[in-house]
């Protein structure tokens, strides 16, 4: 038998793995990878407490969360995009113009 | 119909208005088709009012209530009286006069809309001071008089001399007005109203009662007349107060005769004689008043005697005939005291008048020495100008005689004192004729002493000088003949000769008189010699393009005597010295270089400095990296978190 202690160990790594990325890669698409990661490791462990609570909330929530990390994904590559276009290339350090 | 009195210092009002907003672009040089018939209408609306009063009809009346907090109350309310009936005459007489005179004397200037704005509020504020009947609106005429006569003397604000002229006039103006709003506000305090009818009424009923001042009792009418005059010598000019006066014609001409000698100078002396009641019952502020006005009318026409500039000339003179308006106040002839500033008003509005026609012809020149001979250029203004001197030197028949006269003899009627001051008034008497005939003799005659220029270009007045100029030098020729004394007018046979007094007695009451006949003729027989005296002595000394005059000064006493009165006994030096220059270095060192600088400018420049330099640290927080933010949100999270576990 597969207890929610198992989720939880599987969405807290794959979370650590998707916060790491984020924090120490350079190139935007891993980094909008890694965000993913996050969301996804968010979106187990909704399911899995759904499925212990026999409550259908939390898989309803997962949608959402998934429609909106699809639009996030869509904008998010457009400001790639364009970053690309005026820099030559997608690096999120060499975006600092808006530092004080 | 019955409040048409109100529109006597509403026109102007309304002239003031009308200029000063469109003056500027629309009206410019046609000023004076708004001012001069809003005050001739307020002249003809005065003078029916006046006409009013003579049948005795006494207008008094609170038409609104102005401030009600707590017991204070304040009614604008108006007071038509016969003392207020003959300031009317004078204030919108020679105010219209003056109007008309401005026409020809201002035209041209760039400032001629400004100059009839400031001029109809001039009249608004005058003829609310003097129709006012309660103390606090009094004051807002006496202050307004005074802005008008700060705008008026800083009228050409280009040149320093005359800018410095009006904060001059309205700082030392200062002093006195502190001195008379404490005194309005001491009236409050004791009597619980500053209406004039109720204050007088009760008046009586606080003699002998004192109120202590930093351990020292002091007599409550006492104090309360002298603060009242302290503001009566700040505006009229007296001791110590005068330095403003001279320095204040440095003002256009026909401001220096409307404001500074025939209507708000005179404030002071109407002030006093409005509050008769209160004066009369301090036996010690009348003989303030008397002593300070009588030590001013010598003081000012010694000083008269050696000026130059032919305006401060009869500045001085203004200062000295306001002392003796002042005199016949401190010796309770106050009709008298009016009776002089009625027929002031009138030759020394023209004395100024005719001295502008003269600045006119002469191209702004002042100084008397660079004149001389204009006799023969400027026929109407020598003889308006000699009646006006003829009237202020006490010759008889003239209207200053009389009302000279007048003072001369009740002062001499009041005991030692008066004695004493009855010599400095009589010499005083003297001095005016010299003065006054030394500019007669040195302008008029000999021969002209300026460029070539200025004695080619040489004229009469236009027709809107001279005919108000006309018009004055009738009022000073026949004004005295309604005061005539008794003892001349029952030898000439006349009814009514004392009619002026009898008019004011109502107000201001009758003087007590129990000298004798022989003495009275002596009196008037004394102050004729005093002024003939005068005149043949100016006339010995300057005839002769003042050859003896100079040669008198070769004396090493008078020489020395002349620079001190030059110098007008140093009191500008004295006050330069003991106010001015450590009123400057307190500013200079304390207000500017301690608090100012040290304290103030160290909050204010401090705050904003200290700002820049935390958000100099705090900007580089904000370095752009993305991954940095990241970092932050991640450790606050595990911190967040961390903490709401512990708990």
């Amino acid at each position: 038998m597969v207890g929610l202690n198992w989720y939880m160990w599987l969405s807290l790594t794959v979370f650590c793995i998707g916060m790491v990325g984020f924090l120490t890669r350079r190139n935007i698409i891993i980094v909008f990878m890694s965000i993913e990661l996050m969301l996804n490791a968010v979106n187990i462990n909704l399911v899995a407490i759904s499925h212990f609570m026999q409550d259908l909330r939390g898989q309803v929530l997962t949608f959402f969360i998934i429609a909106v990390a699809a639009a996030e994904a869509a904008i998010g590559l457009a400001i790639l995009i364009a970053i690309f276009r005026t820099k030559g290339v997608a690096h999120v350090d060499e975006a600092t113009e808006m530092k004080g | 119909m019955s409040k048409i009195y109100l529109l006597i210092p509403l026109l102007p009002l309304v002239g003031f208005f009308i200029n000063i907003l469109f003056g500027r672009w629309y009206i410019k040089d046609k000023a004076h088709w708004v001012s001069v018939p809003l005050v001739g209408v307020s002249l003809v609306i005065a003078l029916a009012t006046i006409a009013k009063v003579i049948s005795g009809k006494v207008i008094n009346e609170d038409l609104y209530s102005w401030i009600i907090s707590g017991t204070f109350k304040v009614s604008v309310g108006f007071l038509v009286d016969q003392l207020t009936a003959v300031m009317l005459l004078v204030v919108t007489g020679v105010s219209f006069l003056v109007h008309v005179y401005s026409i020809g004397y201002m035209h041209g200037d760039k400032g001629y809309y400004r100059f009839f704005a400031f001029l109809n509020l001039f009249t608004f504020s005058m003829l609310m001071l003097i129709m006012s009947n309660n103390f606090l609106q009094l004051y807002f005429g006496w202050e307004a008089v005074g802005l008008c006569s700060y705008f008026l003397i800083g009228f050409w604000y280009e040149k320093k001399s005359a800018s410095d002229a009006g904060k001059k006039a309205f700082i030392v103006n200062r002093f006195g007005d502190l001195g008379f709003g404490l005194g309005v506000i001491l009236i409050f305090l004791t009597f619980g109203t500053i209406h004039y009818a109720p204050v007088f009424k009760a008046v009586a009923g606080i003699v002998g009662q004192t109120i202590p001042i930093m351990g020292y009792s002091v007599d409550l009418v006492t104090l309360i007349a002298l603060l009242l005059f302290c503001g009566a010598v700040g505006k009229s000019a007296q001791l110590p107060l005068h330095v403003w006066l001279p320095d204040a014609m440095e003002g256009p001409t026909p401001v220096s005769a409307l404001i500074h000698a025939a209507t708000m100078v005179t404030a002071g002396v109407f002030m006093v004689a409005r509050c008769n009641a209160i004066f009369t019952l301090s036996p010690v502020a009348m003989n303030v008043v008397a002593i300070v006005g009588a030590v001013t009318a010598l003081f000012a026409a010694t000083i008269g005697l050696v000026q130059n500039d032919i305006k401060r000339i009869i500045a001085y003179s203004t200062c000295s005939q306001l002392g003796y308006m002042f005199l016949a106040c401190g010796v309770g002839a106050y009709s008298s005291g009016i009776f002089h500033l009625f027929t002031h008003g009138f030759f020394k509005a023209l004395l100024f008048l005719g001295a502008g026609s003269v600045m006119h012809a002469m191209s702004g020149e002042l100084d008397i020495w660079k004149m001389g001979g204009l006799k023969k250029h400027m026929k109407v203004t020598y003889w308006t100008f000699m009646l006006a001197s003829l009237s202020i030197a006490g010759i008889p028949g003239f209207a200053g005689f009389f009302s000279k006269d007048e003072i001369l003899w009740q002062t001499y009627l009041r005991g030692d004192l008066g004695k004493v001051l009855y010599v400095m008034a009589t010499l005083t008497a003297l001095l005016t004729a010299f003065y006054s005939f030394r500019i007669v003799f040195v302008t008029f005659h000999g021969k002209f002493r300026g460029t070539h220029e200025q004695e080619h270009h040489l004229h009469e007045s236009a027709p809107a000088m001279t005919i108000p100029l006309v018009i004055l030098a009738i009022g000073a020729v026949v004004t005295g003949w309604i005061g005539v004394p008794k003892i001349i007018g029952e030898a000439m046979g006349l009814e009514h000769s004392t009619w002026f007094f009898d008019f004011l007695a109502p107000v201001v009451g009758h003087p007590q008189t129990e000298g004798t006949h022989a003495e009275e003729m002596m009196v008037i027989m004394i102050s004729i010699i005093a002024g003939v005296t005068g005149i043949l002595l100016s006339l010995f000394l300057y005839s002769r393009q003042g050859e003896r005059a100079d040669k008198l000064l070769e004396n090493p006493v008078l020489q020395r005597i002349h620079k001190v009165l030059w110098n007008k006994y140093y009191v500008d030096e004295l006050y330069s010295f003991i106010i001015v220059r450590p009123t400057l270095w307190i500013a200079k060192h304390i207000v500017e270089g301690f608090s100012d600088i040290g304290i103030i400018e160290s909050i204010v420049n401090g705050v904003p400095m200290s700002i820049g330099r935390l958000s100099e640290k705090m900007r580089t927080v904000q370095s752009g990296l993305v991954s940095n933010y990241a970092i932050v949100m991640a450790v606050a999270m595990f911190l967040i978190i961390a903490l709401m576990n512990l708990r």
